[in-house]
């Protein structure tokens, strides 16, 4: 009862700040309407603006096109979070494709790479709350069988005797859910005693479905494997989350919500920049890190190592041995897409 | 050129006259309008977050409405089809008003679309030239093609027929008869090509289904001669434009066997998900029977199957068929209604649930949605109206060039 009582409260105190948020919105929009009128600096930021709705898809400009737009987004980032931010460019690395392995029997569940992932790469925080990463929990099968039931069945008698071929018998029982998952579980302590873990995320593949469903080709596959996404091209259609058999994207319903104080300010422009509103976004693999040789926050964050990520055309690289010498499997492989992410057991 | 600016001219002074009926429909439509002028600026200025989507059900009303309007565009051709390829007299002059509804309904199609991408300003990007056009891969890209086609081949045609009437010149064949044939030949084409946007998602397993062109285009054939019906019907009780009512007798014919055709179709469909079983049926179990409580969608599935079995029963009936005053508008405008609720409570909401990853959600569309949504009905509908009225008022010969018969020859 108490905790409605709270509930309540804090829903009120909400409604008012979201008057105050308006009253201070009105505020700043009546004083950017006077400045419109008198000042020069209001100027130039209508031609930033304008400049950034005219720009072209990011592959297809040119390197004085690419400096201006970087520098254009540094200063932007710079004045808005209040901190020197970098809108890194580099390039992808040469004769790497990258690839990830995770050992579903490791997890435990405690989401520590979600949280790091959410830092590392500027996710909205509230309204709406924006993850890539999913840790899926699943009950462990509780095999158990009746052995009164082994007689039933429909049809209840036929000629062929009262076996219950057809349906029924222990058919309807069900024997452990493994079928059904649950990503919204708040555990006091994991992993929990009947349950097993199941991360994810992006799979990068190699036969993306989102990308052949993008109809201004936004998201396209980079030479290193990666799926990416121009942000400032994407038209917000959606087909490519409706497309995708993994259900790794996200979208922003509304203008991201990152407090200054939690944005990372190490950025790129293809990777973790901060979003807008109404465009979509995915895991990266940690694009900003990885094209700098570092791993992705997720992979660092794991605190049972069960993350492991490197180069899947170097037959030394410890994906690789993993691909090699344990129990893989690719999560929907029905779908054909060729996930580079890879499940193992060990 | 001066021709042109008398034609305009004309033409909207007579659409704009009208009873008092007239003006109370018109008006009817501004207050939605309004309204909707209002919600639109919260939705395009706060973002979709206004509205009830989210990641697990990212299509609102606003498909499955543009869904609904490309079956009511492509089914103008079965009027157009009639009068020009079997040549039916009594239909000749009717022709462009089929028209003139392919054109409201695609641009309140298009619309619609515009309401459901997140950054509409950015929509320049797909278009072929200044933009990135992923062809042949996207079907959303090929989508945009028909539509645009569409829309510009119906635009020219009611246009050039209007014209020609309106100086009273003979039109030229060799022009419009490819354009007509054109027209006949892309309206079902807007169909397939926007059932293909949903049948290409493997992951959407209620879509990932070959029939789904068949039942879009039975739907078609349903619910566009239903509105062309209480259109005409309307036309020849306030106008002076005469309808046969061997007219209106083709089109409920072509309602009662496209509904037959449906429910065909809809049978198939479900007998292959059903009797299998498989995850493939997920979605249309929760939509037919719930999901451990989560039924919001079960009486919306049996309400409308027994709508379109309904209607389709009443339809076989001569009596009905012929009561032009009672049943057969009533029947019309179940049929019309029912397939615009079955766009979101069977095709496109359940088809979300489960998730890829398994998740069930039900889906709440906002008010903000539900004005937004009657607000590009209200314009599309007075778009609609007023280019009737216009061209009804050409075809009686109420709306003539002054001195029509001075130009005759003269300019082409
Ligand atoms: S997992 Fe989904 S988002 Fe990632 S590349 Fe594959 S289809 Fe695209
Ligand atoms: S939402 Fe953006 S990235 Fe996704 S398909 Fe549409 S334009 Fe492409």
């Amino acid at each position: 009862m108490s905790e409605e009582r709270i509930d309540i409260k804090k829903e009120r105190d909400d409604g008012d700040n979201t008057r105050r948020d308006f009253l201070k919105n009105m505020g700043i929009a009546a004083v950017a309407g006077a400045a419109a009128l008198s000042a020069v600096p209001a100027d130039a930021e209508a031609k930033v603006e304008l400049a950034e709705h005219l720009q072209g898809h990011f592959e297809l400009m040119t390197d004085g096109q690419k400096k201006e737009c970087i520098e254009r987004l540094e200063k932007r980032y710079t004045e808005e979070f209040g901190k020197k931010t970098t809108v890194s460019n580099a390039p992808p690395v040469k004769g790497v494709l990258f690839g990830y392995a995770l050992s579903i029997s490791k997890c435990i569940g405690c989401r520590r790479c979600v949280k790091a992932c959410v830092q590392e790469n500027n996710q909205s925080r509230h309204d709406p709350e924006i993850e890539w990463i999913r840790v899926l929990k699943m009950e462990k099968g509780n095999l158990a069988f009746s052995a009164d039931k082994l007689d039933k069945g429909y049809p209840e008698t036929s000629a062929l005797g009262n076996h219950g071929v057809q349906v029924g018998g222990n058919a309807y029982n069900a024997v452990g859910v493994s079928g059904e998952t649950e990503h919204y579980y708040e555990p006091d302590k994991v992993p929990e005693k009947d349950a097993f873990y199941f991360p994810v995320q992006c799979q990068q593949c190699e036969k993306p479905a989102c990308v052949k469903a993008c109809p201004t080709q936004a998201t396209y596959r980079d030479p290193n494997g990666i799926v990416v996404i121009d942000y400032n091209w994407c038209i917000g259609c959606r087909m490519c989350l409706l497309a995708c058999p993994y259900w790794a994207r996200r979208f922003n319903w509304a203008q991201p919500n990152l407090p200054a104080e939690d944005m990372n300010p190490k950025t790129h422009y293809l990777g973790n920049r901060p979003r807008m509103n109404g465009v979509m976004e995915k895991c990266t693999f940690c694009l900003q890190r990885v094209r700098d040789g570092r791993y992705p926050a997720c992979v660092e964050a794991c605190p049972v190592g069960a993350r492991k990520f490197g180069n899947l055309l170097d037959p030394e690289s410890e994906v690789r041995k993993i691909l090699a010498t344990k129990q893989v499997l690719r999560f929907k492989e029905e779908y054909n897409t060729y996930p580079k992410f890879f499940y193992y057991i060990d | 050129m001066k021709i042109m600016i008398s034609f305009a001219k004309d033409f909207v002074s007579y659409a704009l006259k009208g009873g008092g009926k007239y003006y109370a429909w018109l008006l009817f439509l501004s207050f939605f309008i309004l309204v909707g002028a209002y919600t639109s600026f919260r939705q395009f200025s706060e973002g979709l977050i206004t509205i009830g989507a989210t990641d697990q059900v990212s299509w609102e009303l606003y498909i499955s409405n543009f869904i609904f309007t490309a079956h009511i565009a492509a089914a103008a051709v079965l009027v157009v089809i009639p009068a020009y390829i079997y040549k039916r007299k009594d239909m000749k002059d009717l022709a462009v008003l089929g028209e003139i509804i392919a054109l409201s309904f695609v641009t309140i199609g298009i619309i619609f679309v515009t309401y459901h991408v997140g950054r509409p300003d950015r929509m320049w990007h797909m278009f072929p030239g200044i933009g990135i056009f992923n062809l042949p891969n996207s079907m959303l890209a090929f989508d945009v093609v028909v539509l645009n086609v569409y829309l510009i081949v119906n635009a020219i045609a009611v246009f050039y027929l209007l014209f020609k009437k309106y100086i009273g010149q003979p039109m030229n064949k060799k022009f419009y008869t490819p354009l007509i044939y054109l027209a006949v030949g892309w309206g079902p084409l807007i169909h397939i090509c926007t059932a293909f946007v949903l049948s290409s998602n493997p992951r959407v397993h209620s879509w990932a289904s070959a029939v789904l062109p068949f039942a879009f285009l039975s739907m078609a054939g349903a619910s566009g001669p239903a509105l062309i019906i209480i259109i005409f019907l309307l036309i020849r009780k306030y106008t002076k434009l005469q309808i046969d009512d061997a007219v209106i007798d083709l089109f409920s014919q072509i309602i009662a066997w496209s509904l037959g055709i449906l429910l065909l179709v809809l049978s198939a469909e479900y007998f292959t998900e059903l009797y299998s079983s498989t995850e493939h049926a997920a979605s249309l179990k929760l939509n037919m029977f719930g999901h451990h409580g989560l039924n919001t969608y079960v009486p919306w599935f049996w309400i409308t199957m027994v709508l379109i079995i309904g209607s389709f029963v009443m339809l076989l009936i001569p009596k009905i068929r012929k009561s032009y005053n009672s049943f057969l508008p009533a029947v019309c405008a179940v049929v019309f209604l029912t397939v615009l609720l079955e766009k979101p409570v069977i095709l496109v909401f359940p088809a979300f649930s489960p998730t890829p990853l398994g998740e069930y959600a039900i889906y709440y569309p906002t008010l903000i949605e539900y004005f937004n949504m009657l607000f590009v009905w209200a314009l599309g509908f007075l778009g609609l109206t007023l280019l009737m009225k216009g061209a009804i008022g050409i075809l009686t010969g109420e709306v003539r060039h002054s001195d029509a018969a001075a130009v005759k020859g003269g300019v082409k």
